[in-house]
């Protein structure tokens, strides 16, 4: 049944000519579905780009309500899980599993620690009313605002700003989960000895991944918090 | 035998299994740190900055995504089809960009008599 054959201690799909062959395949694939990513988040960017041109002070009322120094923390543990998630690669490729093993280890652990202050984020914006869209409650907003002696919200539509940080830093931290397990399935089968420096195909894909998230990051981290 | 390996590819530009030297990871990662303090220390002052401020925190994230896409993704050291490739995704962009801006900006408004 299996048309796979071994080459080199590494399981070649008889449809490839040899190892690099099929780990080329691979890697052009995870490149095609960059594309794919690159192009769902462009959306939404573009978008939000098209909006903020014409409802500029909405979208300035909406980043006073975002915390710039958690989303600069963010971005540091994003960086340092990207050098970790790159060194996993660099490790696997000079065959020293354990080392492999820590780096990805490490990395998922960053991911934890983005995904628990993204949690705090949010809850923090739900306790004050705020929800994507139509489901803004603005009454409850205003209460909250007015406890705090700030002033009250001057856009009747901010749900519309809050939509888009809903959407894109909520398909964000959902790519950042898939990340984690993606990664935690790399951590065991590295533990279980499965990669060697002529096949580590599954780290290299799952590496172009975990780096686009923190790509994406990069720029929704000046454009939530800092320009809003 | 890996090292071996390294410095054999290290001459030639692009290879299937090129191996970024570990300092190389380290100056690409310090060199994104700096440049995310540099990101706030200009919107600590952005006031001064005025409208310059966006495009500076967004020329910092292009240097950034430059040194994560060339380094982290290995695409300085990958084939010229898979950097195409990714190309492409940034050009449909841009597409997408401008026909919906010249949608939006050549809108008659419809009091217009025209």
């Amino acid at each position: 049944m299996s048309t796979s054959r071994v080459i080199d201690g590494v399981n070649v799909q008889s449809h490839y000519r040899d190892v690099d062959h099929q780990f080329s395949s691979a890697k052009q694939g995870i490149w095609l579905f960059m594309v794919t990513e690159i192009l769902m988040f462009g959306g939404l960017f573009v978008a939000y780009a098209l909006y903020h041109m014409m409802y500029p002070e909405m979208f300035a009322e909406g980043a006073r309500f975002l915390d710039w120094r958690l989303g600069f923390v963010n971005t540091l543990v994003l960086i340092f899980s990207s050098l970790t998630m790159a060194l996993g690669i660099y490790y696997c490729q000079l065959n020293q599993t354990k080392k492999a093993a820590i780096a990805l280890a490490v990395t998922v652990v960053c991911a934890g620690i983005f995904m628990v202050i993204k949690y705090f984020e949010y809850t923090h914006k739900f306790h004050m009313g705020i929800f994507p869209g139509a489901m803004l409650n603005m009454e409850q907003l205003n209460n909250y605002l007015a406890a705090a002696g700030e002033p009250l919200v001057k856009s009747p539509n901010l749900g519309l700003y809050f939509g888009f940080y809903f959407c894109m830093s909520g398909l964000h931290g959902l790519h950042v989960m898939i990340g984690m397990g993606l990664i935690t399935w790399l951590f065991i089968k590295t533990l279980r000895g499965h990669f060697k420096p002529n096949y580590y195909t599954p780290v290299e894909g799952v590496g172009i991944f975990w780096h686009i998230v923190d790509l994406i990051w990069i720029f929704l981290f000046p454009l939530l918090y800092l320009v809003g | 035998m890996a090292q071996k390996k390294s410095s054999d590819h290290s001459a030639e530009h692009e290879s299937l299994h090129h191996i970024t030297p570990f300092s190389v990871y380290m100056k690409v990662a310090i060199a994104l740190f700096v440049l995310t303090f540099l990101t706030i220390g200009f919107h600590s002052i952005r006031e001064y900055l005025g409208p310059a401020a966006a495009l500076v925190a967004f020329a910092i994230a292009a240097v950034k995504a430059y040194l994560v896409m060339a380094y982290f993704m290995h695409l300085k050291y990958d084939i010229p089809l898979n950097r195409l490739i990714f190309a492409t995704g940034f050009f449909f962009l841009l597409l997408l960009f401008a026909i919906t801006a010249l949608d939006i900006w050549s809108r008659v408004p419809v009091e217009s008599i025209l």
